[in-house]
């Protein structure tokens, strides 16, 4: 780990002040994914700029068709809270399942969907169900936010702030990990919302959560695990490593959203 | 052995103290004014070192100095050596392999050190280590055991063509090839032994500091026995006589054979702290641990089994390819010519055994012994390839085994490789785990699963084990004056139990309850000399002098007691239940603890006293060939590949068992291992640039307890006949039975698919691809 400054700001607004001052600081959450980087001298900001003072990036709402989870919800929060279990079940239950206890303590969702890690969880869920980004400055459709491998629509210095589901008519989420890291190496989340769209968000299998067309438009005309059971995804694009080729991956997409879809019910 | 009724499952009296934070590991120790040592490693598989220039890293503040080869050169320093000899089918010499602890003119494998950096902080010697230009000139690698014995395969080292750094053989050729001339089957089979990374829970550290006075080294390591390290580093490196160095063990957080050696960073640490003057540490990062702890396995096999038409086997012919990596490590060519092919008879009568061993050098980690070290590997050839001929012959796995095993009337048993087995019963063993595993019931668990779309195979290994290591041991008793009595031992825990074992086994002989025992270890200027631990060696071979020492004490005791009780020497008796000296056929006697103090006492003020300590070294005549059946369910999810072990069953013949809860824990540690080496662990090197991709827990896959069924472990005791202990050794047992169990249950899962076999590790994906392959053709 290099030296930096570190900071810890009490409102949203002196966190983005920080940060606009100066491109090489980094905001943190759990530090789940940033220490790591750290330790591992494989980053190098000047700053950290600590949110976990900011009242305002906190708490879960339920709120008519929409549940409102805040940034630094945490993954251990969210798996627990009588309203996410309630209104999304397979949002809670995907908490739950993300990495291991002590990250579940620590890690949050702001966190884990700013960063778009093609092998994370919640970007499938925040596309599967296209959720609101809230940041500092404005509202991001999760359809436009992801935009690459670590990329999203956030420009420097622009946090996360919350996160908008509509709460859907239901929801499922089935996932391969990795054998060795846990993370996902391809899952399918699968939704029907309330205004009867359907969505389908594969993660872990390309460089960035996408959503799978024609799965949507098999569901959309019959909701069901057969719909999608001889659905093939191309190969071409996808990733490839040690783990798991592009035609691995291709044939899980296909089981992963059938096992998602039971799991909707 | 009726005599040692030890046999209580005793908890280990250790773990109190290990579970809670109080082990003293070898990062715990903080030398006064130490300073700290980081290692450049090289980033690249194979290259030419034009210039290493250390000037910028110098100024970083806090640099005390960068060790490079030349600085090791100047100081007159030798070699890490490999101290195995080994000739070739032809007679010449093995190539060699020479290396000091610094790479000089060529890196050769992705981690190789380059320099060593030392600072008054771990951050400092980062940042100098950054600030080190290195100019080198990439040369083309290889890292595929399979593509480096190739003509026109890149030179890992100039003088060694096509990488074959020995050609060795064992066993009668002539006779095997007659016999396979006249069988009336020949199965022929090649398997990948995959290479595992030990990643044993604790990574290697290392502390040393130097006494300019009495021109002393005191090293502190993470070993498996001081001695080994204290003795090359002496002979070896700084060719200093070896009452110059001190080394000490302190807790150690797992081996498995990979903490055996002299490290680079050892004799580093020595060397900057003489150079200092001052304390210098090295602890390893967890990725630095995959690119310098020697790794294990890394074979290709090609296994030939003849049989006559009853299904006997008539001769076993093999040609075993193992990867050494870069450079020969300490033990490497023995791991799979001597001590593997030791056991390619197994429990099973040959008229013939050959054996060709192929030691080649790839741009890779080194390889030496790991966690049964050459007898995994022959063991999960024979089983992979019996249950391949009884498929091809149309015959009962079972059967096929059972109409070749060595019955236990015919021990003890001179094998077609010219090992001697003392003892086993293999038949009752094997009918033993099969009651256990309800191998008839097996078809309706199968069906159960085709119910839920899971395809479930069961599968069978019989295993046998030779133990091996250092051919004596030595144990010395001292009644200490805070009335402990310690017992210490040349033997070295990293984690297995010792202290228990041997705790149990002093209390039993002298009657000393096993609170007032302390075990002590791995301290060379306390404990003279030592075999260390490694071939599942301990037990048997530190039990014997522990016993070779307790009847010295007791011989001293009823000397001391002739005095002490004014009776002749030869009315003493010793009661080993209460540990009393008496008079025969009175009742005037005298407990074994206070006699010790009294003489110590008298000792103390001068007058004539017989100390009850004692010393003694064993001599190892013989080894022991622990067995066992080791029978696996697994289910497969056929749309993922992905395997789940549904239930585990061993059955196990480690002689007599001292402490069944510890023998339990090592077989169930030993299963872990196993079955992450068949079904996780994959070891993956790109082939371009020589990177080795699966250089962190990221991306190198262990098994989790959720990975792991229960381990339901049965022991039958037919007791060694080659030491008083009856005891056989059961540290690597798990391990060895544990890999061809899971693959023959693998493979027989997916017979209805057409698979015939698989390679370990069978991940989801080459489980899947195998599954749609086998569909495909
Ligand atoms: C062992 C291990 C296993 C894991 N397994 C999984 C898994 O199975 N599935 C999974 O999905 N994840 C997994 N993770 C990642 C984990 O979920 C992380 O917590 C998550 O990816 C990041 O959340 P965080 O709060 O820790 O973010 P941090 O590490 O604090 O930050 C991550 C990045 O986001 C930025 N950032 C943080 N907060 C904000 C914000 N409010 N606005 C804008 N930018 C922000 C930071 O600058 C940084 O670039 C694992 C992590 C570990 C260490």
């Amino acid at each position: 780990m290099y030296d930096f400054a570190y900071h810890k700001p009490g409102s949203v607004a002196d966190a983005v002040k920080l940060l606009t001052a100066d491109p090489e600081a980094r905001p943190i959450s759990g530090g789940q994914t940033l220490l790591p980087a750290l330790k591992h001298r494989l980053n190098r900001p000047t700053a950290l700029v600590d949110l976990s003072g900011i009242a305002e990036l906190k708490g879960i709402r339920k709120e008519g068709d929409t549940l409102t989870i805040g940034a630094l919800a945490r993954h251990v929060d969210v798996a627990e809270s009588a309203e996410v279990t309630s209104a999304i079940p397979a949002l809670a239950r995907m908490a739950a399942n993300i990495g291991d206890i002590q990250v579940r303590n620590r890690g949050t969702i702001g966190g884990s969907v700013a960063n778009n890690d093609p092998a994370a969880d919640y970007p499938a869920a925040v596309l599967g169900l296209g959720a609101t980004i809230v940041t500092d400055r404005r509202r991001i459709a999760a359809d436009d936010f992801f935009q690459g491998m670590f990329t999203t629509a956030l420009e420097p210095g622009e946090l996360l702030v919350a996160i908008e589901f509509p709460i859907p008519e239901k929801a499922g989420y089935a996932k391969m990990r990795n054998p060795a890291s846990r993370y996902v190496m391809t899952g399918a989340f699968v939704a029907r919302l309330r205004s009867g769209e359907v969505r389908v968000a594969i993660n872990g299998a390309g460089p960035c959560v996408f959503r799978q067309a024609e799965m949507e438009k098999a569901l959309s005309a019959n909701w069901s695990p057969e719909a999608v059971a001889n659905i093939r995804q191309s190969p071409e694009g996808l990733n490839s490593d040690i783990h798991g080729s592009a035609e691995y991956r291709a044939h899980l997409v296909t089981v992963m959203a059938k096992r998602a879809v039971a799991e909707a019910g | 052995m009726a005599k040692f009724g030890l046999s209580q499952p005793l908890r280990r009296i250790e773990d109190p103290r290990l579970l809670k934070g109080g082990g003293r590991y070898t990062d715990d120790i903080a030398l006064p004014g130490a300073a700290h040592g980081h290692v450049l490693r090289s980033p690249h598989a194979a290259a030419r070192i034009r210039s290493v220039d250390t000037a910028a890293a110098l100024r970083v503040p806090g640099v005390l100095a960068v060790i490079t080869a030349k600085e090791w050169r100047e100081e007159g320093l030798g070699e890490i050596p490999c101290i195995i000899p080994l000739k070739n089918r032809d007679g010449s010499e093995r190539a060699s392999t020479p290396r000091g602890a610094l790479a000089e003119d060529r890196v050769r494998h992705v981690g190789d050190p380059v320099a060593f950096i030392v600072a008054e902080t771990p951050k400092a010697a980062k940042d100098a280590a950054e600030a080190v230009v290195v100019d080198y000139e990439v040369l083309p690698s290889v890292t595929d055991l399979d593509a480096a014995h190739r003509p026109g395969a890149p030179p890992v080292w100039d003088h060694v063509p096509n990488n074959i750094a020995f050609d060795w053989e064992a066993g009668d050729r002539a006779k095997a090839d007659a016999l396979f001339a006249q069988a009336a089957h020949v199965t022929r089979l090649t398997v990948v032994n995959n290479r595992v990374v030990v990643a044993s829970m604790e990574v290697r550290a290392a502390a040393a500091e130097y006494d300019a006075g009495e021109g002393k080294f005191t090293l502190y390591a993470g070993t498996q026995g001081s001695w080994l390290v204290k003795n090359l580093l002496a002979e070896s490196v700084f060719r200093l006589p070896p009452e110059k160095f001190r080394v000490v063990t302190p807790d150690v957080g797992g081996g498995f054979g990979m903490k055996l050696y002299l490290y680079a960073e050892y004799a580093l640490v020595c060397m900057a702290a003489r150079r200092l003057g001052r304390p210098v540490k090295w602890t390893s990062e967890r990725t630095e641990a995959f690119l310098s702890d020697t790794h294990g396995r890394d074979n290709i096999t090609l296994g030939e089994l003849a049989l006559d038409k009853d299904g006997k086997f008539l001769a076993l012919r093999t040609r075993n390819y193992a990867n050494m990596g870069a450079y020969l490590s300490t033990f490497a060519p023995f791991i799979p010519t001597g001590a593997g092919t030791k056991v390619l008879a197994s429990v099973y009568d040959f008229q013939a055994i050959h054996a060709h061993v192929l030691g080649v050098l790839t741009n890779t980690v080194p390889v030496d012994a790991y966690r049964g070290a050459g007898r995994p590997e022959s063991n999960y050839l024979v089983e992979r390839l019996i249950d391949t001929a009884a498929r091809e012959l149309g015959m009962d796995r079972i059967e096929l085994r059972r109409r070749n095993m060595v019955p236990r009337s015919a021990m003890p048993y001179v094998t077609a490789i010219g090992q001697r087995y003392d003892s086993g019963d293999f038949a009752a063993v094997l009918d033993a785990a099969l009651r256990k595993a309800d191998w008839a019931g097996f078809p309706a668990r199968r069906a159960e699963s085709a119910r839920r779309g899971r395809r479930r195979g069961i599968g069978l290994a019989y295993y046998l084990e030779a133990t091996g290591g250092s051919p004596t041991e030595r144990a010395e008793i001292r009644f200490a004056p805070d009335g402990m009595v310690e017992v210490l031992v040349g033997t070295q825990s990293t984690g297995q139990g010792h202290e228990t074992a041997y705790a149990m086994l002093t209390s039993h002989e002298l009657g000393i309850p096993i609170d007032r025992i302390r075990v002590v270890q791995g301290d060379s200027d306390v404990i003279p000399t030592g075999g260390g631990t490694g071939g599942a060696r301990s037990l048997y071979s530190e039990g014997q002098a522990i016993l070779a020492t307790t009847a010295t004490v007791i011989e001293k005791g009823k000397q001391a007691a002739s005095e002490h009780l004014e009776a002749a020497v030869a009315d003493i008796e010793f009661t080993p239940q209460g540990g009393r000296f008496s008079v025969v056929g009175t009742d005037r006697g005298v407990g074994i603890l206070d006699l010790a103090r009294i003489q110590r006492e008298r000792a103390a003020k001068g007058e004539p006293a017989t100390l009850l300590d004692a010393a003694e070294v064993a001599e190892i005549r013989a080894h022991t060939f622990p067995n066992g059946c080791h029978i696996a369910e697994v289910e497969v999810d056929p749309d993922t590949g992905l395997v789940g072990i549904a239930r585990y069953i061993v059955v196990d013949d480690v002689g007599h068992a001292i402490n069944p809860l510890i023998v339990r824990g090592q077989v169930h540690g030993g299963v872990a291992q196993g079955i992450g080496q068949a079904v996780h662990e994959r070891t993956a090197y790109d082939p371009e640039s020589g990177q080795l991709l699966s250089a962190s827990f990221m991306d190198y896959a262990l098994p989790r307890a959720e990975d792991l069924p229960d381990i339901e472990v049965e022991l039958i005791e037919v007791p060694c006949e080659t030491n008083p202990l009856g005891v056989k050794g059961a540290g690597e047992a798990g391990a060895v039975g544990s890999p061809p169990a899971v693959m023959n249950a693998l493979v027989d899962a997916l017979s209805d698919d057409g698979v015939r076999h698989l390679d370990m590790p069978a991940t989801p994906e080459a489980v899947w691809k195998a599954i749609h392959g086998a569909k495909a053709a």
